[in-house]
C-alpha cells in the first residue's frame, strides 16, 4: 500500500508537471503529428494506403513521445538534483524506475492515438486486429521507454538526451521497416534492422492492420518482450553504478 | 546507539574521500560534524543515507545493518541536503505533500502534516506559489520541511543555514532545537562554527576525510574556556616585543599573529593598563584592546589547521550567502 502509494504520486506528478514541457511538446506531439500528416497526405492519391502507413505512424508517434518524456522526466531532475529525492525515498529502485517510467509509457500509447484516429476518419480500418495493436502498442511503449530510460541515464543534460535519442530515433524509422520493408533493405543492414527492439514491434503491427508481418507474431513479442526486460535491467544497471556512487 | 559507522572509507578514482571514519551516535543526540570544504562531510552523508556506496566499512542506523542496503533504513531517516532541490514547477504545499507520498501516507495524512509545516516554518502565505518563485531563504525552510515531513527518527542535516538571511537562518536553529527537544537524532554539518557550539551535544571534526578528533561540545570547550586572552591592535609592528613582554609579564603568554596585532593569552585574569603602559614607553600605540572568549573556534583552528573565518567565506562564496551564526 505505502509503495503503490509513492508509486501512484510519482506517475501524476510527472503527468502533470511535465507532458506539457516544450521538449515533450516539440519532440512527442508536433514531430509525429507532422509524420503522419506527412504520410497521410502523401497518401491522398490512394486512402486505400494508409493502412499500410498506419504502422509506421503509430511507432514514430510511441517513440518519439515516450524518449522524449524520459529526457525530461529523468535527465531533468537528475540534473537539478530533485531525482535524489526518490533515490532517498524508501521504495525499491525497481519500483521507482518502474514509476518514473509509466507516465512516459501512458504518454506514448495515448500519442499513438493521433494516428489512429486520424486514419479512423480517412480509411476503412475494420480489418484491424485490435486484439494485436493494443498489446503490440503497449509494447512497442514499454520498450521505447526504455529505450529512452537507457539513453536518459547516459546522459547529464536535457539536450543531450534529445541529441542521443536522434542518433537511435531517426535510423529506426528507415531500419526497423515502419515505411520500407526490411525485406527491401541492402542485405548488410538487416543485421541492424533486426538488432533493433522496435522492428518486432512495427512487425505486429504490420500483420495487425494488413497482415504484412515477416516473422511469426510470437517470436516478435518474445523477442520485445525479452528487449523490455533487458534495457530496463540494463538502465538500473546504469543507475546504480553512475548515480549511486 | 542509533547511528553505528565502523571503518567507513569512501574513494572517488585516486582521491580518497572518506578515510575509515568510526563514530556512533546515540539516540535524541545532537552531533555535530565539522570540517573544511572537501574534508568529506556530505560524502559521509551521502552514504550513510543511500546516495552513494561506501567501499569499506560497515554502517547501522536504528539498529539495521544497511551497509550494502540503504534502502532497509531509508524509513527512519530524514535528509535535507546542502542544496535546496525541491520541485521547481510545484507549489510549496504540492512539493511537501509529494514528499510524504514518497514515505506512503495517505493523502489526509500528508496533506494536514503539509499544512502543519509550511505554518511551522513561516510558509502559510507561500503556500501555493510556486518553488522556483521562492527566496533563497524559503526554499532552504521548504527544503527543511520536505525533509521532516515523514516525522523521522533520525535526521540528517547538511549545512542547513548556509547562504540564507540572518532571520531564516536563526528560526531554523529554533527549529533544530526544537527537533532536539522532541528527541529527533541530528547528525549536522555545518561550517558555522558557533552554530555547532551552541546547539550540539559532540562534536566530531573531520579533516582531509578523516576524523581527527570527537568530543562532548563541554568537553572541548573547557580548556579553552579556563584562559584569558586579550587581542591587542597596536599603531607598529611588535613582532619583536613578545620575547621582552614576556620576561616582564612571566604570568602571560604573547604572541603577534599579524603585523599591528598582539594576543596575550594567560590563566590569570589580564590586567591592561600595565601592558599598554609598557607598550606606550616604547613608542607603541594600542588602538584598540579586546577581551576575546576562547570559543569552540580556537578548537577548531587548533584541531583542523584551518582558519574558521577562512572556511566560512569560502563555503559563503559558494553558498551565496550568509546566514551565519547568530543569536538563537
Amino acid at each position: 500500500m505505502r509503495s503503490w502509494i509513492a508509486f501512484s504520486s510519482i506517475l501524476l506528478k510527472d503527468a502533470r508537471t511535465y507532458y506539457l514541457k516544450p521538449p515533450n511538446i516539440s519532440w512527442g506531439i508536433i514531430f509525429p503529428l507532422a509524420w503522419t500528416g506527412m504520410f497521410f497526405i502523401r497518401a491522398g492519391h490512394g486512402l486505400d494506403s494508409i493502412p499500410d502507413l498506419l504502422p509506421g505512424v503509430i511507432t514514430i508517434s510511441i517513440l518519439f513521445g515516450t524518449t522524449s518524456m524520459l529526457a525530461v522526466t529523468v535527465t531533468f531532475e537528475k540534473r537539478q538534483r530533485s531525482f535524489d529525492r526518490l533515490l532517498l525515498a524508501p521504495i525499491p529502485l525497481e519500483l521507482l524506475m518502474l514509476a518514473k517510467t509509466s507516465g512516459a509509457i501512458l504518454f506514448g500509447i495515448v500519442n499513438s492515438l493521433v494516428p489512429i484516429v486520424i486514419a479512423s476518419f480517412l480509411a476503412d480500418l475494420s480489418g484491424v486486429a485490435w486484439g494485436l495493436v493494443v498489446p503490440a502498442i503497449i509494447l512497442i511503449g514499454v520498450v521505447s521507454t526504455f529505450l529512452g530510460l537507457f539513453i536518459a541515464v547516459s546522459v547529464s543534460q536535457v539536450f543531450e538526451a534529445q541529441t542521443f535519442s536522434n542518433f537511435f530515433r531517426f535510423p529506426m524509422i528507415f531500419l526497423c521497416g515502419l515505411f520500407i520493408p526490411i525485406t527491401a533493405l541492402p542485405v548488410f543492414l538487416r543485421p541492424l534492422s533486426y538488432a533493433l527492439p522496435v522492428t518486432y514491434g512495427v512487425d505486429i503491427l504490420h500483420g495487425a492492420v494488413h497482415g504484412g508481418n515477416i516473422m511469426s507474431l510470437g517470436m516478435d513479442f518474445l523477442i520485445l518482450g525479452a528487449f523490455c526486460a533487458g534495457l530496463f535491467l540494463l538502465s538500473l544497471y546504469n543507475i546504480k553504478r553512475k548515480w549511486i556512487v | 546507539m542509533i547511528i553505528e559507522v565502523a571503518g567507513l572509507t569512501k574513494r572517488y578514482g585516486e582521491v580518497l574521500a572518506v578515510d575509515d571514519i568510526s563514530f556512533d551516535v546515540g539516540e535524541g543526540e545532537l552531533f555535530g560534524f565539522l570540517g573544511p570544504n572537501g574534508a568529506g562531510k556530505t560524502t559521509t552523508i551521502n552514504v550513510l543515507t543511500g546516495l552513494g556506496r561506501s567501499d569499506a566499512g560497515t554502517i547501522r542506523i536504528g539498529g539495521i545493518e544497511c551497509t550494502h542496503n540503504p534502502k532497509a533504513a531509508q524509513h527512519l531517516v530524514g535528509i535535507v541536503p546542502d542544496e535546496s532541490n525541491l520541485y521547481p514547477e510545484l507549489t510549496g504545499f504540492q512539493n511537501l505533500s509529494f514528499c510524504a507520498a514518497l514515505y506512503g501516507m495517505p493523502k489526509g495524512e500528508r496533506e494536514k502534516r503539509a499544512r502543519e509545516l509550511l505554518g511551522t516554518f513561516g510558509l502559510t502565505d507561500a503556500a501555493d506559489r510556486r518553488f522556483e518563485v521562492y527566496s533563497k531563504g524559503m526554499k532552504r525552510k521548504l527544503t527543511f520541511a520536505a525533509g521532516i515531513i515523514h516525522r523521522p527518527p533520525v535526521l540528517f542535516l547538511d549545512e542547513p543555514t548556509t547562504g540564507i538571511d540572518v532571520a531564516s537562518a536563526r528560526q531554523m536553529r529554533q527549529i533544530i532545537s526544537g527537533l532536539h527537544r522532541e528527541g529527533i537524532t541530528i547528525f549536522l554539518t555545518t561550517h558555522y562554527i558557533e552554530e555547532a557550539e551552541r546547539l550540539c551535544e559532540r562534536i566530531a571534526f573531520i579533516v582531509n576525510g578523516r576524523i581527527v578528533r570527537t568530543d562532548r561540545t563541554a568537553d572541548l570547550l573547557q580548556p579553552v574556556q579556563s584562559k584569558n586572552v586579550l587581542s591587542l591592535s597596536v599603531s607598529d609592528s611588535v613582532a619583536v616585543l613578545p620575547a621582552e613582554m614576556g620576561a616582564i609579564f612571566p604570568d602571560y603568554g604573547f604572541e603577534s599573529p599579524a603585523p599591528g596585532q598582539l594576543r596575550v593569552v594567560s590563566a590569570q585574569p589580564i590586567s591592561i593598563a600595565p601592558l599598554t603602559r609598557f607598550l606606550e614607553e616604547r613608542g607603541v600605540q594600542v588602538t584598540e584592546a579586546r577581551r576575546h572568549r576562547p570559543s569552540l573556534e580556537d578548537i577548531f583552528v587548533e584541531v583542523t589547521g584551518i582558519e574558521a573565518d577562512l572556511m566560512k567565506k569560502e563555503k559563503e562564496r559558494a553558498g551565496g550567502g550568509g546566514g551565519g551564526g547568530g543569536g538563537q
